[in-house]
């Protein structure tokens, strides 16, 4: 696993199931956490910052949505807007498509991932969360070929089980956490905290 | 993919992108390229070309693949009324404005398929204003501007579009501005006579004179930031006085470098208002 040496940033992606399993992992993040995260959930259009709101809340972090060409921040929490797929342009900026829906979502997980792999190479902790379809699967394989670290929530405690199970078949390579254990892989990370 | 595979990729992919403004002047090379490279490889894939070394010397020697290519470039499918809210904040805080001029113009700048454009040719309808208007709707697709011409929509998405309509305080229903037939909403003519279509580059292309509403939305989101201070400043430049520029719902000009020039209208709308100079 290259990429646990140098993190950079942490890519993460959730449909059904998705504000349960992220309370359990978001809020557990220490508010010192020095990596930008970036997460796609898939939801209805309209409702705007919604999930944004509702992380805010309850995380040490700063939680927003994504705006187009947004500088990358460490210990930011972006959140995809809803209708919009969410790209990482550069390792220092963000950018949104509305290009056709991936996998029946916009915003996919597969665009985040894919973009973000490109962009942080071994730098990237990518992690596919609890959901019913297969978004995220052919992102997570983009991951482990451009030698990131891939995380898939252990399929057996996820709400719906199908987008796991597709990420560990596309992705082999794949670790397979708990939700308590990825908190806790994510929290230790190298690099991770904010010089004091 | 390899992080060598990834650079292999994108240097093919500025050669292409070179290739393609020499040979037909057409200038990608200041676009996004998160969402660019993904465009190329769904067009690579889908043209059925084994490389972009390919699909350059093919673009170069037979002009029947560009066409097809600028398909996957740039063609955005968008919906009428989209994000009703804008359409909402134009029809109850612009259009009082609007109301004081005897004449107007209004540019839907990257209005590929027209369905924004209608959008507004409909709301202008709806408050009393299209007979004072000339719309110019550009986008540097040829085959997108034709679509948009035509203003022929699959029937399915006039579900969508109507429900739209309704939350932007449409007046009518939009059933009064469509004929369906055939699968297809075929939208009236009458529409279409106060529109300029043309083509137009937000890249390379001069300023649009004295426009008092300049709507161009989820456009710039493809454009890299240097580009976007170009589009920006030719906005600014083609305004009329006090006119106002929309933007797309997760656009701003807080990174621009002519967010000077304008202030926020309607902030939770995108809706910027150019300033006195």
């Amino acid at each position: 696993m290259r990429g646990v040496n140098a993190p950079r940033a942490v890519a993460i992606g959730a449909s059904a199931g998705a504000v349960q399993a992220l309370m359990a992992l978001l809020p557990a993040l220490p508010a010192d956490f020095a990596l930008p995260v970036f997460v796609v959930v898939h939801v209805p259009p309209g409702r705007r910052n919604a999930l944004a709101a509702l992380f805010a809340e309850t995380c040490g972090l700063t939680v927003r949505e994504a705006e187009d060409k947004d500088p990358i921040q460490p210990g930011i929490v972006y959140f995809a807007p809803p209708d919009y797929h969410l790209l990482v342009e550069t390792p220092e900026s963000l950018a949104l498509s509305t290009d056709e829906a991936v996998s029946f979502s916009r915003p996919a997980v597969d665009v985040l991932f894919e973009t973000a792999a490109a962009a942080y190479g071994t730098g990237l902790v990518a992690i596919v969360l609890t959901g019913a379809n297969a978004d995220g699967a052919a992102g997570l394989r983009c991951v482990v070929q451009a030698g990131g670290l891939a995380i898939v929530q252990d399929p057996a405690e996820a709400q719906a089980d199908f987008m796991p199970r597709a990420a560990i078949a596309a992705a082999p390579a794949a670790r397979v956490l708990g939700l308590a254990q990825i908190a806790g892989l994510l929290s230790g990370l190298p690099a991770c905290r904010l010089a004091p | 993919m390899s992080e060598a595979v990834t650079q292999v990729e994108d240097i093919e992919i500025r050669l292409l992108l070179d290739a393609l403004v020499q040979r037909y002047h057409y200038d990608f090379r200041q676009y996004a390229f998160a969402s660019l490279r993904r465009r190329l490889r769904a067009a690579r894939a889908a043209l059925g070309f084994a490389s972009y070394g390919a699909m350059q010397d093919a673009l170069l020697h037979d002009e029947t693949v560009l066409p097809r290519l600028l398909g996957y470039l740039t063609v955005q499918v968008s919906e009428m009324f989209r994000d009703p809210e804008y359409f909402r904040a134009i029809r109850e805080s612009v259009v009082p404005h609007l109301r004081t001029y005897p004449s107007l113009k209004v540019w839907v700048a990257g209005c590929s398929t027209g369905e924004e454009l209608y959008s507004l040719v409909i709301l202008f309808r709806e408050e009393g204003l299209e007979n004072r208007t000339l719309f110019y709707a550009t986008d540097i697709n040829p085959e997108a501007l034709r679509m948009a011409r035509d203003g022929v929509y699959a029937l399915d998405r006039i579900r969508g579009f109507t429900e739209n309509h309704r939350r932007s305080g449409g007046r009518w229903s939009l059933s009064e501005y469509y004929s369906a037939a055939y699968g297809r909403a075929v939208f009236a003519q009458s529409l279409r006579e106060r529109v300029v279509f043309s083509d137009h580059s937000l890249v390379s292309d001069a300023v649009f004179g004295e426009m008092n509403l300049i709507s161009c939305r989820n456009v710039m989101i493809y454009f890299d930031r240097t580009l976007q201070d170009r589009a920006v400043g030719l906005f600014r430049d083609s305004l009329a006085r006090r006119g106002f520029l929309g933007l797309g719902s997760r656009e701003s000009l807080r990174f621009s470098a002519h967010a000077g020039a304008f202030r926020a209208f309607a902030a939770d709308e995108r809706i910027y208002q150019k300033c006195e100079a």
